[in-house]
């Protein structure tokens, strides 16, 4: 049952290839592998803990300030990321800079409350948070995997195409990750479409 | 228009009291602040000590040779010493800074800057000789100028080589690749023009700015430069 809930944030309700939520980040900071998977990270960190304690207190909050208190309850702990990455990885935190504050209002982390955490117990909302949380730090390093490779020929900072490379500069501009998460978008769908068909056939048969 | 008139039924399940729902809120709020706190508390020493160790190390970069710098705050016109602690608030427009190196002299003065650039404002900090009156040293602390064009101003090793002795009198001018014919003038990047021209207004606006100050400075409390004399 948890893996359950554990996997579909993985693949099948990706948060965004499928549901296509928390666009901001997933197109601003992904010009980088790195401030991709910090990105990933910090939304990680946040998700899983308002999850837990949303869940927790799921019978105490009223549901007349629910969203109050789930948005205290997020902004809270994405200004302790803040601090934290401040203070342990400043060049990380100066490159993502403001798109940290916003992680309050990425409607991810909004909609895992309401849709799952307030109504289900510490152990599937703590699941379900991990497995939304991996499928977005995932598609996150997808993009910036692309992007960073094609747009600087490096990953994680490392060269790997030599020096005879020229690198697309655009990738790494903002229009670069609009044609990454685009054909992205393509595949993950194509791939999604193939599987249906397969099954439609099989059922047919 | 009857509807408005009639009173809206009851709903059956009991709304909590107010009283219920504001403290409700009110202790979310409290722990909240609880945890921020503790948080902000236990990273302030290590967030002003990165912020610190960065300044340092542009104010070393841009005067060679230092070890050690002062930092001194516009009044009248001249200058005066002050200690500020990292929480303080750093009216950058007011502060400029002066290395030292291990014999204790002077080896000149970093003033930081910022001038809207191509996408974003530019942030930088220029070391000043006031003997030679030129830029020694220019270090990029901020920008988001296009990559592989604007982000030149701080990747070019060429366009750099304009900041290793640059007269800022008379006005700082900038000229085309490769038609540098005297000391006060900045080769421009191909293809990036804009940010080329912003760091140089930036720069003719500072020295503007201090340069007589500097001077005041300097003649006031007799301070000599390391290299060209005296110790302070």
């Amino acid at each position: 049952m948890s893996a359950e809930e554990f996997l579909k944030g993985l693949w099948k309700e990706n948060p965004v290839f499928v549901a296509v939520l928390g666009m901001c980040p997933a197109l601003a900071v992904t010009n980088s592998a790195i401030n991709a998977l910090a990105m990933g990270l910090a939304t990680t960190f946040v998700l899983v803990s308002s999850s837990l304690l949303v869940s927790l207190f799921r019978n105490i909050i009223p549901k007349q300030v629910r969203i109050t208190a789930y948005i205290v309850i997020i902004a809270t702990f994405v200004t302790v990321v803040d601090f934290l990455l401040a203070a342990y990885t400043p060049v990380v935190h100066k490159e993502l800079g403001a798109f940290i504050a916003l992680i309050v209002v990425n409607c991810l982390i909004l909609g895992r409350q309401e849709a799952f955490a307030s109504k289900n117990r510490a152990g599937l909302a703590l699941a379900d948070a991990l497995g939304m949380s991996f499928g977005f730090t995932f598609a996150l390093l997808c993009i910036g995997v692309i992007r960073e490779v094609l747009g600087n020929g490096s990953l994680f900072g490392i060269g790997v195409f030599g020096e005879g490379y020229e690198p697309w500069v655009i990738m790494i501009l903002p229009p670069g990750g609009f044609f990454a998460l685009g054909f992205l978008l393509l595949a993950f769908n194509g791939v999604t479409e193939r599987r249906k068909n397969k099954a439609k056939l099989k059922d047919l048969n | 228009m009857s509807e408005t008139n009639q009173i809206p039924a009851v709903s059956p399940v009991k709304e909590p009291s107010s009283f219920r729902l504001i403290s409700a809120l009110a202790i979310a709020g409290l722990f909240s602040g609880i945890l921020l706190a503790t948080t902000y508390s236990l990273t302030l020493p290590r967030i002003q000590a990165n912020k610190e160790a960065a300044l340092k190390n542009a104010i070393f970069a841009v005067l060679p040779g230092s070890a050690d710098y002062i930092i001194l705050k516009r009044s009248g016109d001249t200058l005066e010493e002050v200690r500020l602690g990292a929480g303080d608030n750093q009216n950058e427009e007011e502060i400029v800074y002066a290395g030292y190196n291990t014999m204790k002299e002077l080896t000149g003065f970093a003033i930081p800057g910022e001038e809207p650039g191509f996408q974003d404002i530019i942030g930088v900090i220029v070391g000043y000789d006031p003997v030679l009156r030129s830029i020694i040293g220019f270090e990029v602390l901020e920008s988001k100028e296009t990559p592989g064009l604007g982000d030149k101003i701080f990747k070019d090793m060429d366009f750099q080589q304009n900041f290793t002795m640059l007269k800022v009198e008379p006005e700082i001018l900038v000229v085309k690749k490769g038609q540098k014919t005297r000391d006060n003038e900045v080769e421009a990047i191909t293809g990036a023009t804009i940010s080329s021209k912003a760091v140089v207004v930036l720069l003719n606006k500072s020295m503007g700015a201090w340069v007589s100050v500097i001077d005041n400075y300097m003649k006031k409390n007799d301070i000599k430069l390391a290299g060209h004399g005296a110790k302070k």
